[in-house]
């Protein structure tokens, strides 16, 4: 069983699509409780850094009790950012402190690129060696997935670091330690490859 | 790096309860090209890299039949949909969002209220605010003819960009690149640019406006109104460097199906997800 956290965050409809299309049953929650009772717990996310700290204050200490128990945790594009310590989006807002260090804004020198990042990228694991091997893009590592954002996730330990995409330089696609994933993209908009990053999430032994 | 999106378009109708995709609004003879879930499946499962639903009627009552489209389309189809016709107010956003769509298109409504832009933004987020541009040119004799209009030259001569409202009935005389850029400051996250000289004609987009726009703002541009055949897209990455491209009638009726027109931008040094 998926536990979506329902934090107010809008377009949850296609998560629970996307695990309904690959014969997985999901629950979709706001209380704390059920939260708590997760076997495989996803936080979505879109919007602001500062609004999704403030939304996800009821679960954060779930969230957390959830991860340190060892149980497959998934954080999705802001659900990833959360993750940090903070973000130079909300300066002084404190992030969930699960991997340590900042998001940053996606640098454009010279107007060079569009902002927000918008639209499908490839992970690339050629020219950025991977730094180890991540049960969810198991056979997807060349794959393309659908991003839009406009801060990247910048961790003090480049190891959690499991994926990125070039757009202007390496950004943070994917991180994972033990059991935490987190992808930048959104799985549930990305097409077949996005499907069999859920199923390889979600047929993970725990 | 990030691909170029192709990006079909079914205009519908929801004068019918589940809707109908119709192909070219010209008055005489309206054709329908199927069922709007049954395309927007078809055109995901070819390799659509975003699907856009149009209400041509944009009709405050039809709302309810919108959402419903929406949520039929998205059960199926995971790639990102943007919905616009008769979106006015933050609320008509948050309910396509929770039907499942990623993103909404506003254009009149955000002309007779820029506002709308700034609170939609902050509520739903940039990435989900799209503004719908629909622009016309308008000659001019020379360069310097008017202070307040940017003047781009074509191989017609000089003109500027007007922006419509109403689907090309009505103009405001509002030049479409200054109104880009407020659009981008005010918190749009995307420009969905239509050329209402060429749409419908099949003679390609109007490259000179898609380029004029995209180089005056930072968010992406997708180019529409016109496309024929699938040298018309890459015209529009390739010159005008747009970061989609909106077709309509070239995908119904099987006439250049996506992954032919793909496969074409693909062999052409575009940068296309396959």
């Amino acid at each position: 069983m998926i536990t979506v956290i329902d934090y107010g965050s809008g377009n949850l409809r296609s998560i629970s699509n996307s695990f309904s299309h690959i014969n997985v049953e999901s629950t979709i929650t706001n209380d704390p409780e059920e939260v708590a009772e997760a076997e495989y717990l996803v936080l979505p996310g879109v919007g602001a850094f500062g609004q999704i700290m403030k939304s996800i204050e009821p679960y954060k200490k779930v969230i957390k009790e959830h991860v340190d128990d060892g149980k497959p945790f998934l954080g999705v594009c802001l659900g990833l950012q959360a993750l940090l310590s903070s973000s130079e989006e909300a300066p002084g807002v404190k992030g969930l402190s699960i991997f340590k260090g900042e998001v940053k804004k996606l640098p454009n020198d010279n107007r060079m690129l569009k902002m927000p990042h918008m639209g499908w990228n490839r992970l690339d694991m050629t020219l950025c060696e991977p730094k180890k091997t991540c049960a969810i893009i198991d056979g997807i590592v060349q794959d393309y997935f659908y991003f839009v954002h406009s801060y990247y996730a910048a961790p003090d330990d480049e190891e959690v670091i499991a994926g990125t995409v070039k757009y202007g330089f390496d950004v943070t696609a994917v991180l994972h330690e033990n059991n935490v994933y987190a992808t930048q993209f959104h799985p549930e908009k990305s097409g077949v490859s996005g499907l069999k990053m859920l199923k390889n999430f979600v047929t993970m032994s725990i | 790096m990030i691909t170029k999106r192709v990006i079909p378009c079914l205009d519908c109708d929801l004068q019918v309860p589940e809707g109908r995709v119709v192909k070219g609004v010209e008055f005489k003879e309206i054709k329908y090209a199927g069922n709007p879930v049954e395309l927007a499946n078809k055109y995901y499962e070819e390799g659509a890299d975003e699907i856009v639903l149009l209400d041509i009627t944009a009709s405050r009552e039809k709302r309810a039949t919108m959402k419903n489209v929406v949520e039929d389309v998205t059960e199926n189809v995971f790639v990102p949909i943007c919905i616009g016709g008769g979106i006015r107010k933050v609320a008509d956003y948050i309910d396509m969002l929770k039907a499942g769509a990623d993103k909404c298109s506003t254009n009149t409504a955000a002309i007779h209220n820029p506002e709308l832009i700034n609170e939609a933004s902050e509520v739903v987020g940039t990435q989900a605010c799209v503004v719908g541009i629909d622009a016309k040119r308008k000659y001019v004799d020379n360069s310097k003819e008017n202070d307040d209009k940017n003047i781009v030259e074509t191989e017609k001569g000089y003109c500027w960009f007007d922006t419509s409202i109403y689907g090309g009935t009505e103009f405001t005389g509002m030049d479409a690149i200054n109104w880009a850029q407020e659009c981008q400051k005010r918190g749009a996250g995307e420009i969905l640019l239509t050329s209402m000289d060429r749409d419908g004609t099949k003679d390609g987009y109007d490259i000179e406006l898609t380029k004029a726009i995209n180089d005056a703002v930072d968010i992406p541009v997708i180019a529409s109104g016109g496309v024929g055949k699938p040298e018309h897209i890459l015209e529009a990455f390739e010159i005008a460097n747009a970061s989609g491209a909106l077709a309509a009638s070239i995908f119904h009726f099987n006439e250049y199906p996506v992954p032919q027109v793909k496969e074409f931008l693909k062999d052409n040094g575009v940068n296309i997800r396959i």
